[in-house]
């Protein structure tokens, strides 16, 4: 039977174009691969190749015939042992409907998220009550974490810049090279690119990689490997393979360092779906949590801080200390104002409350602990009771943590604010050198303070 | 090309001959159908052909055991099928359905398959490179002797994180073999107006890891090269260099013109270089297949991509419920905190 050759789309984009120039004409042989035509698309002109062999039986769109339909018949192609009388009505009838999918606009409702339930606090303790306690840095409970999982699951290992010999360039490694050996505790060379993609595809591989930055500012030479490669394959793979990782390493300001070392990734990546997002406060969250990231089959950011490592918390002594993400710690209770933050931030939430309730004001703080996923229903339930928020990171202003929290509880709580919520953070300034103008660019106390005695009108 | 075509009598038999014949062919004529349901408007978006190229995965893949890995960039189709996965399954991806190898949600550019031990289908240019080292990372930390095959282009040839992963590589002895396919063109711009030097396989040298060229054309010469460069990797001596000369007869995507070559050139390519002609002359000149044969294979292999193709339109598209699917992991009741 004869075939049709049909209107080519060649871009993206094209819907008709002009058919420019014939290179064959009717009674010529062609085969595959030869050139038929040119076509002018809305990019460029093009050449159109034959896929079958055969005889050009008929030309139906003359050359320089503009807006020829995508998918109109332009010509009929004889097999061999046909004639022109084969072609009959074939050409006639209108351009056969490529069978391209039809019912791309259905009701955008049934794919949209499933709606939340109305919000509930999970204040289920971390652990047991009666656990006895510990005191121990945030940077020993790192390494403990580390070491306990690495313990438990020997395809876990730690790589990054100095995290063997030197044993961590901020000792978060400490140990861990004379307890795992050179197989598991790896140095790598100053090439975060290249080493963050190598263990994206060792985790490919069947690894569960531990990766070190030396800071999260470093890393920004590795995202192109941790956004495209590590969080959205699971998704492009149709569920076949994903990475199982974590990257870690301090993030924010440290003090002093300067523009180049001192940002917060926080909100840049809790915009990634693939992606889990830890950023914890105390010494017990670094440890739980990060002990649940390794375990976890997800690419985690854990987002750590360098004036936090050497930090003094409780932490519980206990066998298996692992937290589940997705939970906040309400660290204070309080009734007339919720302040939520997260990491480093959370201290500042928390000196603000204690100055609060000298002046009589009740606040209750959260620590988000995770940002992705993250406890909405802690928040909003929160909300719902003092009728008033204040958020509080060290990050830039816009496009922040606070600003997609302020837009969620607008949404989900908006007939219980008694005030609008006010967003504390870092300010809209690359990090200054200058003491005194970092502790300006910086989110403080009394910022907190202010935004409370606001949104409370005190 | 510096790189020697295969003249002696090749060293293989008639059947795997006639094998390699089928394969490239499947891959031709695959991609002479992507392109036409591209045209169809079923195939949307990016599409890259393989045309011209098919020697440089048939002939790599003709030295492999299982285990062995595979990773490459948005120009993939070649090497799945190669790889032996199912002609069914990556039309059906191209035209987004859910009989496709990604359910729909990968696309031409995103295909994967854990069973054929293929990692991929990179849509960012040459960033599959450290990936690919890292499955190679991975297999020696296992103390398997599995060897990764990376493959990337002239034009990946560029980017910094190629270096990055020839240096640790390198010095951690893995197996990886880095593949160059090139195909003389980045996109666009040609090898000599993007890259410093004719011979991107010495690239290697200055981090110690061997390399040469390979007649890309010549799928007898590509096997030879794929054994070699196995058996360096297998023995524990670390990465290894080819690069493959080859050429795409099509532009760099369905909507590239090429209007950056001659069509003289083109033409030139196809007609003295062709690499499944050349097959064709060897099994009909040694003997080792009449025109008869051919033809049936022929037959066999337009077959195989016509029933691709139904399937590929027939296979419906996702179910709106996949859009929130895959996109976490779940958590192993074990692990769960």
């Amino acid at each position: 039977m004869p075939t049709e050759i049909l209107m080519p789309a060649l871009s993206p984009t094209m819907e008709e174009g002009t058919l420019a120039k014939w290179l064959v004409k009717e009674g010529d042989t062609v085969s595959s691969g030869d050139i038929l035509a040119e076509i002018e698309t809305d990019k460029a002109t093009m050449e159109f190749e034959a896929v079958d062999e055969g005889v050009i039986g008929k030309i139906i769109v003359a050359e320089g015939t503009e807006g020829v339909k995508v998918n109109a018949p332009i010509a009929v192609l004889l097999e061999e042992g046909e004639s022109a009388d084969d072609i009959g009505d074939v050409a006639a009838a209108p351009a056969a409907s490529a069978e391209a999918p039809a019912e791309e606009a259905k009701a955008p409702a049934k794919a949209a998220a499933p709606a939340p339930d109305a919000p509930k606090s999970n204040a289920s303790p971390d652990w047991p009550a009666d656990a006895p306690m510990k005191t121990q840095t945030v940077r020993e409970a790192l390494r403990d974490a580390m070491a306990e999982e690495m313990r438990r699951d020997e395809n876990v290992y730690l790589m990054g810049e100095e995290v063997a010999e030197y044993q961590g360039a901020y000792k978060v490694s400490q140990g861990l090279l004379d307890e795992f050996g050179a197989k598991r505790i790896i140095d790598t060379p100053i090439t975060e690119h290249g080493f963050a993609g190598i263990a994206v595809g060792a985790a490919f591989g069947g690894l569960k990689p531990i990766v070190e930055f030396m800071t999260f500012n470093f890393a920004m030479q590795a995202i192109d490997q941790i956004i495209n490669s590590a969080a959205k394959t699971l998704y492009m793979s149709g569920g076949q393979m994903g990475a199982p990782m974590v990257f870690r390493g301090p993030n924010g300001a440290a003090a002093r360092v300067g523009a180049q070392h001192s940002q917060d990734y926080a909100a840049w990546y809790a915009m990634i779906p693939g992606l889990k997002v830890v950023m914890p406060y105390s010494a017990a969250d670094y440890k739980g949590l990060m002990k649940t990231a390794i375990r976890d089959p997800n690419p985690v950011i854990f987002l750590e801080n360098e004036i936090l490592y050497g930090r003094s918390f409780e932490v519980p002594d206990i066998e298996d200390l692992a937290i589940p993400f997705g939970k906040a710690r309400v660290w204070r209770e309080g009734t007339d104002v919720t302040i939520v933050s997260f990491g480093i931030g959370m201290q500042y939430a928390l000196e603000a409350a204690d100055k609060l309730a000298e002046e009589d004001i009740s606040a209750e703080v959260i620590d988000l602990r995770t940002l992705r996923p993250i406890d909405y229903d802690t928040v909003l339930a929160s909300v719902m009771k003092t009728n008033r928020c204040v958020t509080v990171e060290e990050g830039f202003p816009v496009g922040s943590i606070g600003n997609h929290l302020s837009a969620t509880i607008m949404e989900r709580a908006f007939d219980y604010l008694d005030a609008p919520v006010i967003n504390c953070t870092g300010k809209d300034v690359p990090m200054p050198y200058a003491a005194n103008l970092e502790k300006l660019a910086l989110v403080t106390t009394d910022e907190v303070i202010a935004a409370v005695k606001k949104v409370t009108y005190r | 090309m510096a790189a020697r075509r295969t003249t002696k009598k090749p060293n293989v038999s008639a059947d795997e001959l006639k094998q390699y014949y089928r394969d490239m062919l499947l891959i031709r004529r695959f991609e002479e159908k992507a392109g036409q349901l591209y045209g169809m408007g079923l195939i949307g978006g990016f599409c890259h052909l393989y045309i011209g190229q098919e020697a440089v995965v048939v002939g790599l893949e003709a030295a492999t055991k299982e285990g062995d890995k595979r990773i490459t960039s948005y120009r993939d189709h070649g090497h799945m099928l190669a790889c032996g996965m199912d002609p069914n399954g990556v039309m059906a991806e191209l035209t987004g359905r859910e009989g496709g190898y990604s359910k729909g949600k990968g696309g031409s550019m995103h295909m994967f398959s854990k069973e054929k031990h293929f990692y991929g289908g990179h849509g960012i240019v040459g960033a599959q490179v450290p990936l690919g080292a890292g499955l190679a990372f991975a297999d020696k930390y296992l103390g398997n002797d599995n060897v990764t095959f990376t493959y990337f282009g002239d034009g990946a040839a560029n980017q910094g994180q190629v270096y990055e992963t020839f240096n640790m590589a390198s010095l951690w002895k893995l197996p990886v073999i880095f593949v160059i396919e090139n195909n003389q063109y980045a996109m666009g711009t040609a090898q000599k107006r993007s890259t410093s030097t004719d011979e991107i396989f010495t690239r290697g040298a200055p981090f110690g890891i061997p390399g040469e060229l390979v007649d890309g054309m010549d799928v007898l010469a590509v096997k030879e090269a794929s054994e070699k460069a196995l058996a360096h990797c297998r023995a524990g001596n670390g990465p290894y260099i080819l690069e493959v000369k080859t050429y795409r007869y099509r532009g760099h995507s369905m909507s590239d013109p090429a209007k950056y070559r001659t069509r003289e050139e083109v033409q030139k390519m196809r007609e003295e270089k062709d690499p499944i002609e050349h097959v064709r002359e060897l099994l009909i000149s040694g003997g080792h297949a009449t025109e008869d044969d051919l033809k049936a294979i022929d037959k066999e292999i337009k077959d195989i991509v016509n029933e691709s193709a139904d399937f590929a339109k027939e296979s419906p598209e996702p179910a709106l419920e996949e859009l929130w699917t895959d996109i976490y992991a779940d958590v192993a009741p074990q692990d769960e905190a």
